[in-house]
């Protein structure tokens, strides 16, 4: 049941609850002690908006930087991560394999507030190594979301 | 100047469905609930397979009865899904949709005179092919009380010493009713006792919610007597790609080959050439669609329970068929006046066979923002006509 809830929600959290128990084939109770029970267990972290800001007029940066550390001894790289997630502007932050260690993505107004965060607060980290920077230029898709205008029906009219 | 036209073809209806929808295409922000083909699109994988045939130039018609490498992976598949074992080489022809299977089954096991049973509701083709394939239609009205299944009574009294063909359109179009193992098996006895032959159209197959399809050919001894149609339209959402094919018996299947070479040479190569993706890699994508259409499915019938209209519950396809009859209202009337006052538009059960009377069917291959929307404007309908008639 908690799959079938999360693989639906997941695309859609403000689907009606009263709905949602219809189509699993189960009750509303159910289905909303499901969703308490698995936000207490942080299995669900929060309900975020997929928003298309560039529609919206409003100008974003976002830069994917690839860091190299020093793993600290004791903690790997964990303590090494948790110094750069604290920081607010910080996005995400993920342990990656291959010839990085960390992906840290970070949105900004503009191209300057992303140099100063990098120039300023994470290359001058003990730990850190060496960073690359790259900005996005253009988002096609988002969680699975493709940003274009959405289709419409084309199905023509056929005799069945 | 002489009649251009054989007195066969002049005596044959044109579709109920299509009439109907020519008023919706004029009408705007109509909805149409009357689709009956998915809504979603191909897997990419199957699509990318397609665009890769095409680059690599593989444009020339394939053997006639199918590549090879596509009817290998037909026959695994049907193993795997339904226990079935046919033979890619003689027991098997990959054909222009399902529909061109029916035709052609029909026109090579039919004789003038011989009489083909047709369940109805049902799928409008079957009719008009048997009258094309120069046999005898003979309906067995199919009844609610019995959620649309063909029972071996019902069969056994419409059987006579012509008939020939029964058909099995289970999963089905336009009831969504299906026929569990123990239904097919009280068939499959009428069947062998009266030495008929089977055309069961499976198009539905991975679609039912209840439990996994049985295939009638599966039955112990009708394999022999069986046609088996299938395809990847409703499946793999594969509808646009006219692509089925048909199993059976290698002399049935040699002889359908004659028609099929000579009137289609063979199926699209480049729909052959996706479907091998389709079939081989694809099990997941198809479980995916089948979960989504049981959501809304239940949606619907909730729905409908809520609204107090009567319908029995399907187990498969994509449509429900609720009954209309205590509104005293053709089923023609009611899907008329629903898409003048709510423009939504639904088909009505008649277009299946005079035994939909009192009917509608309701396709829900519609995203469930379209299916929410409608069902609103449906619940106020309804409730407009309960009003309408207790002040008369």
């Amino acid at each position: 049941m908690r799959e079938k809830i999360l693989s639906y929600i997941e695309t859609n959290s403000r689907v009606d609850l009263h709905d949602l128990a219809v189509m699993l084939g189960t009750d509303e109770v159910t289905v909303m002690n499901e969703l308490e029970a698995m936000e207490q267990e942080h299995i669900i972290c929060g309900y975020h908006t997929l928003i298309n800001w560039e529609k919206a007029g409003i100008e974003k940066v976002t830069a994917l930087i690839e860091v190299r550390v020093t793993p600290q001894r004791g903690m790997g790289f964990d303590k090494v991560a948790e110094r750069i997630y604290n920081y607010p502007e910080v996005d995400s932050v993920y342990l990656i394999s291959g010839g990085f260690d960390f992906m840290v993505t970070l949105e900004g107004k503009t191209l300057r507030d992303i140099s100063e965060f990098v120039s300023d607060k994470l290359s001058p980290l003990d730990s850190v190594l060496s960073t690359k920077t790259n900005f996005i230029l253009k988002k096609y898709k988002d969680h699975g979301t493709v940003m274009a205008e959405q289709r419409k029906d084309e199905r023509e009219l056929v005799s069945l | 100047m002489r009649n251009p036209l054989s007195k066969t073809i002049v005596t044959i209806e044109p579709s109920g469905i299509r009439k109907f929808f020519d008023i919706v295409s004029e009408m705007k922000d109509a909805i149409s609930l009357g689709v009956g083909e998915p809504d979603f699109d191909t897997p990419w994988k199957v699509r990318d397979e397609a665009i890769y045939s095409l680059e690599r130039g593989r444009t020339f018609y394939t053997s006639n009865a199918g590549l090879k490498e596509l009817k290998v992976e037909i026959a695994n598949y049907l193993y795997r899904r339904f226990d079935l074992e046919y033979d890619y080489a003689k027991e098997m022809l990959v054909t222009v949709g399902g529909s061109e299977a029916i035709d052609i089954a029909l026109r090579t096991m039919l004789d003038p005179g011989d009489e083909v049973l047709i369940p109805q509701p049902s799928y409008v083709s079957y009719l008009p092919c048997t009258v094309l394939a120069g046999g005898t239609p003979v309906v067995i009205d199919l009844k609610e009380e019995n959620q649309f299944r063909l029972t071996a009574e019902e069969l056994e009294a419409a059987i006579t010493d012509k008939t020939k063909i029964l058909i099995l359109p289970f999963p089905n179009n336009p009831t969504g009713a299906v026929m569990e193992k123990a239904d097919l098996e009280a068939i499959a006895k009428v069947v062998e006792k009266h030495d008929l032959f089977v055309l069961s159209d499976e198009i539905y197959a991975e679609l039912t919610y209840l439990d996994n399809h049985v295939s009638f050919a599966s039955l112990p001894g009708m394999k022999e007597r069986t046609v088996l149609i299938n395809g990847f339209s409703k499946s793999h959402a594969m509808t646009g790609w006219r692509l089925g094919y048909a199993c059976a018996p290698a002399e049935i299947i040699e002889q359908m080959l004659k028609i099929h070479q000579y009137a289609i040479m063979c199926a699209p190569t480049t729909s052959q050439y996706a479907a091998v993706e389709a079939v081989k890699n694809c099990d997941e994508e198809v479980a995916q669609m089948r979960e989504e259409y049981n959501a809304r499915r239940r949606y619907l019938m909730h729905r409908f329970r809520e609204m107090g209209l009567q319908c029995f519950e399907p187990f498969g396809a994509f449509y429900v068929f609720p009954s209309i009859q205590e509104f005293g209202m053709t089923s023609e009337e009611f899907a008329t006046e629903f898409l003048n006052r709510k423009k939504v538009a639904v088909v009505p059960g008649t277009a299946f066979g005079d035994c939909g009377e009192g009917f509608l069917r309701i396709s829900y291959a519609y995203s469930l923002d379209n299916l929410k929307e409608a069902l609103d404007r449906m619940e106020e309908f309804v409730l407009e006509l309960r009003q309408e008639r207790s002040e008369k």
